[in-house]
């Protein structure tokens, strides 16, 4: 649905700025795809290649069969109209009811007034918010009004939905009742979303592919999942562990790395440890995660100081199910 | 002092100064109304230009273009009132006949005020939430519609606002143009009070002008915070 080919975007100015350099990607049709990075990483620049809000100085972007680079403004305009966009800030029109907001996209393409506010009206209803039509942005709480330009994205029946650091300005209840909205959205109409983020929950809450961005550049793509479990990455690590473990406070020796790769459910992998094979291990780090009901995520073990004891663990962990297990030299590295 | 007073009392006795108070502030009015409505439209289609064509506007215009723009705007803007008033004065008598009088000093304030309309109206667009512009582009609006659509009814209330700086600034220059044969208030203050050394209608025609000043600032106020939804 989203093809970016070699895209790099530079800011020339008083010194260059690379925002984007060198980025491939593609994103299937009704997938819900994150991108994620860190401030300044360039992902608001990479979304806005998406739909041309910036032209990219190299490279070619392609949406829906249609090579977005290569048209000429007045096509342009047409192509935006499949590509809706929803913004941190709502980007609401604040002299307009939030009916004549969703409808904005409507009139815009000339469309009949009547059917355009049953369109509005039905769109607002499927965002719970049919009873705020004659209100002002400006009474709305920061999720309403996040519904609201969900509502105005969805007017004109796009194929892909941008959503740039949509959920960031809200509380964690509101960023989570937006995410399952557009999850919902996403299952019953097929539209391709892309999620700009730089909380890793959201990656983690509803996307199904992920990529990393790291100054600009493109560093880890793949599944929700292997990314979670194994990033390979310092960027990826970065973000999937933020906190981090302080190196100096682990160990020098015995220490293993479990990761959990998607068992059907958590095992008290630590208890049944000490009660199947009598070793007792210490938790020095963890970090799982439940994704779609499943356990990812690793775990860092200091195993006993006894060779015997250390080896029998080890054998018992690398028997589970689900679990991968390693030597975590690199902790001292 | 006394003098004063007996003219004071000489102007709310006579018929004659009544109907000249009365002429003159029906002459301001109207010159005023219609030299601001023709001014702003002026102004506001510059000041569209301006924000729409500047370099990092939604459809940039070439630069030499904008260069010239902002110059014209400059000069026109720099010129003292009374000297542009009779420069222009020329351009009265070509559009309506005559140099003297309530209407020919419309044009002279249309060109006076219409570059410092456009400034002001500049400074209210430029003020239009990027973001939402930015919408408005993702949305695939034309630089029409944003314009159209998006800037002008996004900044209704600060337009309401510039039109009454607009009306106050025009109305105090339509006052200094009676001293060279413009009609209104300021005629009257001049000829009838100035030039005859009749300080009580010089002193009248003073408070009536404050008054419509007064008048025009609370109405201006109550539409541009009745137009502005962001208020509630």
């Amino acid at each position: 649905m989203i093809k970016l080919e070699h895209v790099s975007k530079t800011f020339s100015g008083q010194s260059e700025v690379h925002a984007v350099r060198d980025v491939s990607l593609e994103v299937a049709p009704g997938e819900i795809f994150g991108i994620i990075g860190y401030s300044g990483a360039g992902k608001s620049t990479l979304v806005r290649c998406i739909n041309l809000l910036e032209r990219p100085t190299e490279g070619t972007v392609t949406v829906d069969g249609v090579e977005l680079t290569a048209l000429a403004p007045r096509q342009l305009r047409a192509q935006r109209k499949k590509i809706a966009m929803i913004f941190q800030q709502f980007n609401l029109l604040m002299q307009r009811t939030c009916l004549d907001n969703v409808c904005f996209p409507l009139e815009i393409a000339g469309a009949k007034k009547e059917a355009a506010r049953r369109r509005g009206m039905e769109l607002l209803e499927l965002v719970e918010l049919g009873d705020k039509a004659g209100a002002y942005p400006v009474q709305l709480s920061g999720g309403q009004k996040q519904r609201v330009a969900i509502a105005r994205a969805l007017a004109s029946d796009p194929k892909v939905l941008l959503c740039d650091e949509a959920t960031s300005a809200l509380d964690p209840q509101s960023t989570r009742a937006i995410l399952r909205l557009i999850q919902k959205i996403n299952r019953e109409t097929g539209i391709t979303v892309v999620i700009i983020t730089h909380e890793m929950a959201v990656v983690e809450e509803i996307c199904q592919r992920v990529a990393i961005l790291d100054s600009g550049s493109l560093v880890e793509t793949g599944r929700v999942e292997d990314i979670f479990s194994n990033p390979q990455t310092d960027a990826g690590r970065r973000l999937v562990y933020p906190d981090g473990v302080a190196l100096e406070e682990l160990p020098a020796a015995n220490v293993v790395r479990v990761a959990f790769d998607g068992g059907s459910a958590y095992q008290p992998l630590v208890a049944s440890l000490a009660i199947d094979c009598g070793v007792k291990v210490n938790i020095l780090g963890a970090d799982t995660r439940n994704i779609d009901g499943k356990a990812f995520g690793t775990m860092l073990l200091g195993l006993p100081q006894d060779p015997a004891e250390a080896a029998r663990a080890l054998a018992y962990l690398r028997g589970q199910p689900n679990v991968t297990v390693e030597e975590a030299r690199d902790y001292h590295g | 002092m006394d003098k004063f007073f007996s003219q004071m009392t000489e102007i709310f006795a006579t018929p004659k100064y009544l109907g000249e108070f009365l002429d003159g502030i029906w002459e301001t009015a109207y010159s005023t109304v219609v030299s601001t409505a023709v001014a702003f439209l002026l102004g506001l289609v510059l000041a569209v230009l301006l924000v729409v064509g500047d370099k990092d506007g939604v459809r940039p215009l070439p630069t030499p273009i904008m260069k010239t723009l902002n110059i014209v705007i400059n000069i026109l803007r720099s010129v003292p009132f009374l000297i542009l008033m009779l420069f222009v004065l020329p351009l009265s008598k070509l559009l309506v006949g005559t140099r003297i009088g309530t209407v020919a000093s419309i044009p002279p304030l249309i060109v006076a005020a219409a570059p410092f309309i456009a400034r002001l109206v500049e400074t209210s667009l430029r003020e239009t939430d990027r973001g939402v512009i930015e919408a408005a582009q993702a949305m695939g609006c034309s630089p029409f519609q944003i314009v159209w659509k998006v800037m002008l009814p996004e900044c209704r209330p600060a337009l309401i606002s510039c039109f009454t700086t607009a009306f106050i600034t025009i109305l105090g220059y339509g006052a200094m143009a009676g001293a060279i044969g413009g009609g209104g208030l300021g005629k009257t203050a001049i000829n009838y009070g100035y030039n005859k050394y009749n300080y009580a209608v010089m002193l009248v025609a003073t408070v009536l002008i404050v008054i419509l000043v007064q008048i025009a600032q609370s109405i201006g106020g109550y539409l541009a915070k009745r137009a502005d939804k962001r208020l509630r």
